[in-house]
């Protein structure tokens, strides 16, 4: 497979008053044209500052991506795009989808015309085709009577279908890149497994690279090749979804997994839990920045940021463990003996 | 539509029919005799005659039938002040003035104050956008007869005529009459309506959709005029129709510095000199419009967004 994306040394600071927050520090990975990735992480971690840089949705100011970043689409550095390139290649070589289809739809337009206006801009379709388009592209993501609904306003949708219609937005111009940014967070359970269920059938029909950003691991299993664990604005460990969820690493991770509820709970039983905040980002830790939280935080932990170990050719960690010189325990029965005590 | 419209102007009928019986009993509860209101008292002979002829000898009830019978045929009724001219001619007279002045000063008003504050929402805590906070308070905060004096003082004499209305062709000519007073009585409104959309304009960028429309590749122009626009249009409508009757009737403080034969000075001199049918017919005529302009508000906020369009409506 062809790289279609490579994040690296991706560095985004936002200057406010209290200081220079530092939402993504030093992050790199790549997608591969027509893969599933999947960013995980709780809120705050930089998952979605990832995501609007790729965009170039980050305001600056406030904003700042750093000198040495670059993210290179095709082989081209599009952080160096001038504006009207950002225009090309939004929503026709990358679209996005929103955590909350409720505000992310013009309340005053018609929705077809809300996909319309991509195709207008993008393929350079009059207005009849265009609209043709929108009917069909409504079809796709499974509107009934799509030929009347295309005149309807977004409040005369439901919340699941909204997302749809957000969806055939972002599909319109065929992008090789589809970033979603939580996109099932928002809705009720059974029309998140729909939606989850229609973005995977979109990948694979039209073999689009999809970016999905979510907290939810059990969206992450079904949905994604690889997934990529950040944690206060870095990756702590990625690889592929087996790989991460039978063998996971960081105790971050661990943790992650472990909080996960599983089917055959107990009543009364507590949820598990990671205790503690994720560090302040206006001043970062030296060290690595789970050791205030980490079960087996060393001295190391706390004094010096841990270099990135390669488990596999396509699984790495990045933590004081994984070191070859590193007590050997087991991570995750670790954890899962911290719930029970 | 048609039926809401239709339901709209029954609501109206009942509106206006409130307000005259309210006023018109309420006038009659004035102190004072509408006919002794020289400086020298009549004779009481001659009051009594006056008093038959305009109706004061009988009850209040009865003249309220009578009152209510002409206002049916489309009759005012005849100015106490200035006898042997009707309220009706008084108004078909002075209106179109006080109209053209209004209709002028709305448009430039709402022109200048919605562009002003969409530059200045663009252009936030810059100088631009301190310029037009700047002019929003003076505008606020000057009164409407201070800046005429000014601009007459100032911009008046060898440029435009300091005072006076065309009276020939009362909707066309005379363009350069009607400049300062136009400036003059707009400035207030380019105030209100520039602060009012430079809040609206950033509520409105704040939004989702916005990204939603920058994901989509639009450049800034397009996302102004298919996103911004009609959605920060929305709070404008409501504080734009209550202005809208107001100052297509007229204004008294206006049209006396600019001589300008309005409807204006008859609001306060109809009520300083007891002329009960003036005092009705202008009530009337303004209530009228604000009533109109405010069923106009509705279906204009129907046209901008379609979550209040009313219900039963075809999609």
């Amino acid at each position: 497979m062809t790289k279609l994306m490579e994040v690296k040394n991706l560095r985004v600071s936002f200057h406010t008053y209290a200081g220079e927050v530092q939402a993504v520090r030093d992050v790199s990975f790549s997608i591969d044209s027509g893969e599933a990735v999947a960013i995980v992480g709780e809120s705050g971690c930089g998952k979605t500052v990832t995501s609007k840089s790729i965009m170039g949705l980050i305001p600056t100011p406030p904003g700042d991506i750093k000198e040495n970043s670059s993210i290179l689409y095709k082989g081209k550095d599009i952080l160096k795009f001038s504006d009207k390139e950002w225009q090309k290649f939004r929503g026709a070589e990358a679209g996005m989808i929103f955590q909350d289809p409720m505000t992310s739809l013009n309340p005053t337009t018609k929705v077809g015309k809300q996909i319309m206006e991509n195709l207008m801009v993008h393929r350079h379709m009059n207005k009849s085709e265009a609209f043709n388009e929108a009917v069909r592209m409504l079809e796709v993501v499974n509107i009934p009577n799509s030929r009347e609904r295309v005149n309807d306003y977004p409040h005369q949708f439901s919340g699941g279908m909204r997302q749809r219609i957000m969806i055939a937005i972002a599909l319109a111009c065929n992008p090789r890149l589809l970033i979603a940014d939580e996109p099932t967070t928002a809705l009720d359970v059974t029309i998140q497994a729909q939606i989850l269920e229609l973005l995977k059938d979109i990948q694979k029909q039209f073999d689009t690279a999809v970016m999905l950003i979510t907290h939810d691991l059990g969206v992450v299993a079904g949905m994604a090749r690889n997934i990529i664990v950040m944690y206060a604005g870095q990756i702590i460990e990625k690889g592929t979804v087996d790989e991460v969820f039978k063998n996971a690493r960081h105790p971050y991770t661990n943790s992650l997994l472990n909080a996960v509820p599983g089917l055959n709970l107990k009543s009364k039983v507590q949820l598990a839990s990671i205790y503690g905040t994720p560090p302040d980002l206006l001043a970062p830790p030296a060290g690595c920045a789970f050791a205030g939280r980490c079960k087996f935080c060393m001295k190391i932990c706390r004094e010096q940021m841990p270099g990135v170990t390669k488990i596999s050719s396509t699984h790495e960690a990045s933590c004081w463990l994984q070191h070859s010189q590193a007590p050997r325990i087991n991570i995750a029965e670790g954890i899962r003996g911290e719930q029970d005590g | 539509m048609g039926r809401y419209i239709l339901k709209r102007l029954g609501y109206l009928l009942v509106t206006m029919w409130i307000i005259i019986t309210a006023t018109f009993f309420l006038m009659n509860t004035l102190p004072g005799d509408p006919v002794q209101t020289g400086t020298k008292l009549l004779p009481e002979a001659v009051a009594q005659n006056l008093r038959v002829k305009w109706g004061f000898d009988k009850p209040v009830t009865h003249r309220y039938v009578i009152y209510l019978n002409n206002l049916l045929h489309g009759d005012f009724g005849e100015s106490m002040k200035t006898p042997g001219l009707t309220a009706n001619a008084i108004i078909r007279d002075k209106f179109p003035a006080s109209a053209r002045l209004g209709l002028q000063a709305i448009t430039f008003g709402l022109l200048v104050g919605l562009i002003l504050g969409i530059i200045a929402a663009f252009k936030r805590n810059t100088w631009i956008d301190y310029t037009v906070i700047f002019i929003a308070i003076a505008g606020i905060s000057i009164p409407s007869f201070v800046l005429a004096a000014l601009l007459q003082k100032v911009i008046g004499g060898s440029l435009l005529p300091i005072i006076g209305w065309p009276s020939t062709n009362v909707w066309l000519s005379g363009f350069e009459y009607t400049i300062l007073p136009t400036l003059a009585a707009s400035f207030g409104s380019i105030a209100t309506y520039s602060r009012f959309m430079r809040t609206s304009v950033l509520e409105v960028l704040n939004n989702d959709y916005i990204l939603t429309a920058k994901a989509k590749g639009l450049s800034r122009r397009e996302i102004v005029q298919k996103h911004v626009l009609r959605n920060s249009l929305i709070p404008i409508i409501t504080i734009f129709a209550p202005q809208m009757a107001g100052i297509v009737t007229g204004s008294f403080v206006i049209e006396r510095i600019f001589c300008i034969p309005g409807l204006g000075m008859y609001y306060v001199e109809s009520i300083n000199g007891r002329d009960f049918p003036m005092i009705m017919a202008t009530t009337i005529f303004f209530s009228f419009f604000f009533i109109i302009s405010i069923v106009l508000m509705d279906i204009l906020y129907g046209i901008i967004d379609p979550r209040v369009r009313v219900s039963g409506e075809k999609r």
